[in-house]
């Protein structure tokens, strides 16, 4: 694995470095960097597996860190990638080229964290949140008890009915 | 695929005509397609998801995956939590095997705070896990005939995974949430004659396994319905990041306690089953297999743990305790394959972030958004179970 770090910070000029726990190395990089390094990662260092991707909100940075989680199935290594982009201009590169379900993370992403990605497919579309407006619910600003207080509560009281009046009143109106 | 049994595979020439990017040209208004709902309540579907369907005659042409009736938004609430109240509300991120995501917390916890744990609840660990495993196959295994009509293993099934809760009730207090596994260690040792009661039951699974053959994997009508049906191409495990048994099932050897053993799988005798066939029955199979060597990893963990010792380390307060800065991923292998938690601590007493990686995220959305189409829709419920897909997961 070593040998793979110091090709990476080579070719890319960061700083690849292992870290605990034991098989994950981490490498951070400028966002224009990243397309390249996958391609790399996926057909030269056979890491195939693509395991994840996420978002962190660093709102006091002012900054989004988004990390691709790949693994290498024959060295059973994984390796984590961090790009920081700026939340000002929540935009990243698409990677869905490189492995199918990378555009599921993206449509995820964009919903939850606001971050876009151009062109990547159905990227627009509603992942788990339909209709939803204002700002995405993962950003740190979104404050989940303010917005279920104002969304939930407080409930109106349903007022009871006697279901067997109810019904008697609905079905025969005219009888006493 | 071509159902060698009937050849219904209709003329895929004329329609629907496939456009310049690859994609079905589908015009609803010219009376050819049909666009049909499965779920998000339906017995055919796992949990609460549905599937839009277009469908020409039975067959379909196109499939999206709608999720989100089920979220509960767990990964924000952990943003307001301290570390220890996060375990209530993470063992329901994935419903049916809730041990993998408090497994995979703790030790995300205790990498992040530098903690090391006694062996004695390492083995502790390893056998809920293995125990949460076998009450999950003693669902799905009888439960892939269930989507086909054949409903007698599935009530079998059920019957013999109650006894399993029987004993982790007795172990931990709870029978689906046990909240056993917290960071540092477990919350207690194994209760009195425990040993002998689940060798016991196991004893009773050993039976199960072998009439499950019988009625389910030699049945006529289940080997014509499943076998060849929902092929998944074995190129397509890499492009999808399939995991666990479905890439087994295609001659991958994935299984993360072979390949990153954590806590002591390393001194387990066993093998990972795997096959080539790569069909809905191929599938079910290995699960099959999975159980039975389940079963045997049970017995070897009940003869090895240790009778005394420590069952939890020394923390902090917990309430009060701050992890310190720091990134980590943990990665466990659930009954479906690889089951992670990426976590991030901002060196505050809350998580900053704690981020599921559960199979089914690429499983049941874009593997099988892509595996749906040309499927017949009475094997669309079958497809869906033999990948094991679950909701919860995707919906964090």
């Amino acid at each position: 694995m070593k040998e793979i770090l110091e090709r990476i910070n080579q070719q890319f000029n960061c700083s690849a470095h292992e870290h605990q726990p034991e098989n994950l190395s981490w490498v951070q990089l400028d966002k224009k960097q990243l397309v390249p390094l996958l391609s790399y990662l996926k057909h030269t260092e056979n890491f195939s597996h693509f395991v994840l991707l996420t978002a962190v909100d660093w709102i006091e940075n002012n900054e989004f860190q988004l990390n691709y989680l790949l693994t290498n199935h024959e060295l059973h290594q994984d390796i984590a990638i961090r790009v920081m982009i700026p939340r000002d201009e929540p935009e990243m590169i698409t990677a869905h080229h490189l492995w199918q379900q990378i555009a599921t993370y993206q449509r995820e992403i964009n919903e939850m964290y606001g971050i876009n990605f151009p062109n990547s497919p159905r990227v627009n579309e509603s992942f788990l949140l339909e209709g939803w407006e204002g700002i995405p619910p993962m950003r740190r600003e979104f404050d989940t008890k303010k917005y279920s207080e104002e969304t939930f509560f407080p409930r109106p009281r349903q007022e009871g009915k006697d279901p067997q009046t109810h019904m008697k009143q609905k079905l025969y109106p005219d009888e006493e | 695929m071509k159902n060698k049994l009937f050849n219904i595979s209709p003329d895929r020439s004329k329609y629907p005509t496939i456009g310049k990017d690859g994609k079905p040209e589908i015009d609803l208004s010219s009376g050819k397609f049909v666009k049909i709902w499965q779920g998000p309540n339906h017995p055919g579907v796992t949990g609460n998801m549905s599937l839009e369907l277009t469908v020409s005659g039975d067959e379909v042409v196109d499939a999206k995956t709608h999720v989100g009736y089920l979220h509960r938004g767990f990964e924000k609430l952990f943003e307001r939590r301290k570390y220890i109240q996060c375990f209530p509300t993470s063992i329901r991120m994935c419903v049916p095997e809730a041990d993998s995501n408090e497994y995979c917390l703790a030790v995300g916890t205790e990498k992040l705070a530098g903690i090391d744990v006694p062996d004695r609840a390492k083995w502790l660990r390893m056998l809920t896990l293995e125990m949460s495993r076998l009450q999950m196959l003693l669902r799905i295994v009888p439960g892939q005939g269930g989507t086909m009509g054949l409903g007698i293993g599935v009530q079998w099934g059920m019957y013999l995974r109650d006894l399993i809760l029987d004993r982790f009730e007795e172990l931990t207090g709870g029978r689906i949430y046990h909240m056993y596994i917290l960071p540092g260690g477990v919350r207690g040792g194994l209760p009195e004659g425990f040993e002998t009661r689940l060798e016991e039951n196991l004893k009773d699974i050993e039976k199960f396994v072998h009439r499950i053959d019988n009625v389910l994997y030699q049945n006529a009508v289940f080997r014509k319905r499943a076998m060849g049906v929902g092929y998944l191409d074995p190129s397509w495990v890499d492009e999808y990041g399939v995991v666990g048994s479905n890439a087994r099932a295609a001659g991958f050897k994935r299984d993360v306690r072979k390949d990153n053993p954590y806590l002591f799988y390393e001194q387990l005798d066993w093998e990972v089953p795997i096959k080539t066939e790569s069909d809905i029955y191929t599938r079910a199979r290995i699960r099959w297999y999975d159980l039975q060597v389940t079963i045997d990893l049970i017995r070897q963990i009940l003869a090895k743990i240790p009778k005394t010792g420590d069952v939890r380390a020394k923390t902090p307060n917990v309430m009060h305790w701050k992890i310190p800065a720091g990134q980590t991923y943990v990665k466990s292998e659930s009954s479906r394959g690889e089951f992670g938690f990426f976590m991030v601590s901002d060196g505050t007493d809350k998580p900053r972030r704690i981020n599921l990686r559960g199979p089914s995220y690429t499983h049941a959305v874009p593997l099988l958004e892509r595996m749906l189409i040309n499927t017949n829709i009475a094997d669309v419920g079958a497809l869906m179970v033999s990948l094991q897909t679950c909701p919860p997961e995707i919906e964090r």
